[in-house]
């Protein structure tokens, strides 16, 4: 077989096949209205979402949620630390108050114990000191007489 | 000079105004089909929006670079193609895969007909064939689902599908012949 000749045969079968798939495109009815379904269907489906989401996008409102879940959270542990904060705050000025008025009161009946003591130091010095002289008379009355 | 200067910056600033108004409206047009391929293609609502949003986002930095060689349409599909492969390649790293995915099922997928089905009973069957038609396409590859889906959604000639693939147009036909075999065996079952 001459080149040409091989040619011919590889060309020939080459239509052949292209001739087999272009008779497979040619569609019988049922797929033909399949096919046509199905575009209409994506037609349908593909505008519904195009325009849902041109019109009013559903992202922004699935991203709020979390975005309000999280705020409200971060302001319910806010508050309890700075309640809890407070509440302590409170009751360390309570306490103070309280040993402040301890004290005071302590050092009150310090301040009373002491002046009874010192008024008891007085009466008997002065009890005593009334007596001590009397009984220094005599040596007084001598002293008196020389002098004369 | 300084006059020149001037006029330069003046025609430069009108230039980027009026590319930015080309792009403007070459988004409004195209964005739409680009976000029904990317949804046909992943079944993912979701995903599709973020793939679109990254496709005009690559188209725009690149804006200046497009020629025009290729319609604009063509160009932003061989993105938003580059973009989905680049997705799956992605995510065939991840172990979780499969738990991360919000594709929707074949039957979700197949509820959505236009109102205009008349009785009852035809809108059962067009949603079966719908339903049949994503099965087949589960069974593609990626390239045969790309070449089917811009031949029987977008609506695109042998040519251009070429042309967004980088396909030669014998490897197309040979693409779309399997896709549709696997189509017709697939209602082939249903009856």
């Amino acid at each position: 077989m001459s080149l040409w000749e091989k040619g011919k045969e590889f060309s020939d079968n080459s239509e052949h096949r292209l001739d087999s798939e272009s008779q497979d495109l040619i569609l019988d009815q049922n797929l033909d209205e399949a096919l046509r379904n199905f575009k209409l269907s994506v037609d349908a489906w593909s505008e519904t979402a195009y325009s849902t989401r041109r019109v009013a996008p559903s992202i922004p409102h699935r991203n709020w949620r979390p975005a309000a879940a999280w705020a409200l959270g971060c302001a319910l542990v806010a508050s309890s630390v700075s309640g809890s904060v407070y509440q302590r705050h409170e009751r360390q000025l309570e306490a103070k108050q309280a040993a402040a008025k301890l004290a005071a009161q302590q050092k009150q009946a310090a301040d009373l114990k002491a002046a009874d003591e010192e008024d008891l130091l007085a009466s008997v010095d002065s009890e005593v000191s009334r007596q001590v002289p009397s009984a220094m008379e005599p040596l007084a009355q001598m002293a008196e007489d020389e002098s004369k | 000079m300084a006059a020149g200067s001037i006029l330069e910056t003046m025609n430069k600033a009108t230039a980027a105004e009026i590319a930015a108004d080309e792009f403007a409206r070459v988004v409004a047009q195209h964005r739409p089909q680009i976000f029904r391929f990317l949804l046909a293609s992943t079944r993912d609502v979701d995903l599709a929006e973020t793939l679109t949003q990254e496709c005009f986002l690559k188209a725009h930095r690149n804006w200046s670079s497009f020629r025009g060689d290729s319609s604009a349409m063509t160009w932003l599909m061989r993105i938003a193609i580059n973009l989905q492969k680049d997705h799956w390649r992605n995510r065939r790293m991840r172990f979780w895969r499969s738990t991360q995915t919000h594709a929707v099922d074949l039957d979700e997928a197949s509820e959505w007909l236009p109102s205009g089905a008349t009785s009852a009973e035809q809108q059962m069957l067009a949603k079966e064939q719908v339903r049949h038609v994503w099965k087949a396409m589960e069974g593609l590859s990626e390239r045969q689902r790309s070449v089917f889906l811009l031949r029987y959604i977008e609506e695109r000639e042998l040519s251009e599908i070429a042309e967004i693939t980088g396909l030669s147009q014998g490897t197309v036909k040979a693409h779309l012949s399997r896709a549709v075999g696997r189509v017709r065996t697939e209602l082939g079952r249903r009856q």
